[in-house]
């Protein structure tokens, strides 16, 4: 039986509708539960765990290097933050002091990851709306994004591409030309969004005080990120709690009072100009020197030093076969992805493995707003809400 | 980050509160944990969010930990934040390994909700006074609770005819 909503005696004219697992306009497998009154939504649950794919149990039976390539793939929209936050958290652990060129690198990919992640949303959250051409500007410029990726990386999505103690390969030559070619027209697409819908009056009407959140219900409900900060309250930890070296750059943290789809909007919009000043910066602060941390028994050797040094060799050897061993300790590492506050809490029992790695998803607390959101609205307010919160079932699920 | 435990402000706030409260207090990377006794959690929860100089309410996350075979075999785990000291807190309660039940934080954080439906999920860990405790991850009708220490990850061994 799936989860639904009981009727209320003495109103059965109320409809009860499933929304979802398979409406388009719930980005994937979302189901809502939504007790009607005309066109008015009276009640709401959200059904979710059709993505559901135990990874925090695999997390278990995985070596902190294999467990890397698991969080690609929970919020697939941001995969390299994922990455960090993973490899942050067992840096923690382990006391690793990361050189300024990994953190440099990880910092410019992380920023490009957010305004790749913001596209996709701001293409399908206009698509939700109507908005069809959007939809199409988006995913031309993320797909140069995706470009830089796979040249850095090798993939396109699941990338990978950080590692405890540092990079997996040094960037290749040239990349910074392609990200300088993308963050010097950038700018000019960001205006030809904001052309076509920060004053059209169809966008104003259907996100204008639609999915109100007031400041203490975000607070109270556990709300992070560019929704929260839709509300008003000025919390971004790359500016409060600063992790890979954030305290060196200069942006500012956007924030709307108004606390409604529109506000939001207008915040991710303008998270983007900051994060395209942040890949300016690290563009041109670059520093040199090495990706990895100095540290032996964690990080992999080089390929050439492996083959010349017998050291070298055991290392290697001891790494991939058995990978390294933390000391007991357990630590909570939070980062702010695009959707918000991403936690890893990861235990360790001095074995090669986590022996528990939970996972604070954003999307998976930001979701228990929507009922705030939609309950006494319309229906089709509904879609418009659901785009706001910018939710990946993929994470949600986990 | 606090230097030496005994004069952390939320610490030396909850003793002063209640000396009996507060098990142990541990401190790793920074970061401090404080195990609390399962009976005064909902107390001791109230006054980390409403105390005006601590502020904790901000329920960043809530899961829990199997030790499988200790005992006391599970520890649920609450990570507070409080935006006004940009300050990170990790409470602990220790519960038993059978019949394990504690009370649900939703009056206090109504965050807690999706949380504790999770760690119901998956450790099977009851929380009293939940205002709808479903599984939320796992199908209605799944048996046991996967992420356990002693749950059968590779499923039950085929039978064949």
């Amino acid at each position: 039986m799936a989860i639904t909503l009981e009727r209320i005696p003495g109103r059965e004219e109320r409809v009860i509708l499933s929304m979802g697992p398979q409406h388009p306009s719930t980005h994937g497998v979302l189901r809502l539960v939504l007790e009607l009154e005309g066109e008015t939504v009276v009640r709401s649950l959200y059904d979710i765990g059709y993505l559901h794919t135990g990874f925090e149990k695999s997390f278990e039976d995985k070596t902190y290097t294999q467990g890397i390539t698991l969080t690609d793939r929970m919020d697939y929209l941001a995969p390299l933050s994922n990455n960090l936050g993973f490899c942050l958290a067992a840096e923690k652990l382990l006391d690793l002091e990361i050189p300024a060129r990994a953190q440099w690198v990880r910092v410019l990919l992380t920023e490009l990851t957010r305004i790749q992640s913001h596209l996709v949303w701001l293409g399908s959250h206009a698509i939700d709306l109507g908005a069809m051409s959007v939809f199409l500007y988006c995913f031309r410029e993320r797909e140069d994004i995706l470009n830089i990726f796979e040249m850095v990386s090798g993939q396109r999505m699941m990338t990978s591409y950080f590692r405890v103690g540092g990079l997996a390969l040094e960037p290749p030559l040239g990349w910074l030309k392609r990200v300088d070619t993308f963050a010097k027209y950038f700018p000019e697409r960001l205006e030809e969004y904001e052309a076509l819908l920060t004053r059209n009056p169809i966008w104003l009407r259907r996100t204008q005080g639609i999915g109100y959140l007031s400041a203490e219900d975000a607070i109270a409900l556990g709300v992070s990120g560019p929704s929260l900060r839709g509300s008003g309250v000025e919390w971004d930890l790359r500016k409060r709690q600063p992790y890979s070296s954030y305290e060196k750059f200069e942006f500012t943290v956007p924030t709307r009072a108004e606390g409604d789809v529109y506000a939001r909007y207008l915040v991710r919009l303008d998270e983007m100009r900051e994060s395209l000043k942040i890949v300016q910066q690290a563009m041109q602060g670059m520093p040199e020197g090495p990706i990895k941390a100095k540290a032996p028994h964690i990080v992999l050797p080089d390929r050439e030093e492996m083959k010349t040094s017998i050291e070298a060799l055991i290392y290697h050897f001891k790494l991939v076969t058995e990978g390294f061993h933390p000391p007991v300790g357990e630590v909570y590492q939070a980062i702010e992805s695009p959707r918000g506050e991403l936690g890893f809490y990861m235990v360790s029992d001095g074995s090669p493995r986590p022996y528990r790695c939970h996972v604070r998803a954003p999307s998976f607390a930001n979701l228990q707003a929507l009922p705030k959101m939609i309950e006494g609205r319309l229906i089709a307010d509904v879609v418009a809400c659901i785009g706001t919160i910018d939710i990946i079932l993929g994470e949600v699920d986990r | 980050m606090p230097g030496d435990l005994d004069t952390y402000p939320p610490l030396k706030q909850l003793k002063e509160f209640d000396p009996a409260a507060v098990e142990e207090a541990r401190s790793f990377r920074g970061e401090v944990t404080l195990y609390i006794r399962w009976q005064s959690l909902r107390r001791i929860c109230e006054v980390l969010r409403d105390a005006p100089e601590l502020q904790f309410k901000f329920l960043a996350d809530l899961t829990a930990v199997d030790l499988f075979p200790h005992e006391p075999r599970f520890e649920v785990v609450y990570h507070l934040l409080s935006m006004k000291m940009n300050e990170r807190l990790r409470l602990k309660v220790r519960l038993p390994g059978s019949n394990p039940r504690v009370e649900s934080m939703v009056p206090v954080w109504p965050a807690a909700n999706a949380f504790e439906r999770e760690v119901f999920d998956l450790f099977g860990i009851v929380f009293e006074g939940h205002p709808h405790l479903e599984r939320i991850l796992m199908p209605e009708d799944w048996e046991g609770h996967p992420l356990r220490k002693d749950y059968p990850v590779q499923g039950d061994i085929t039978r064949w005819p």
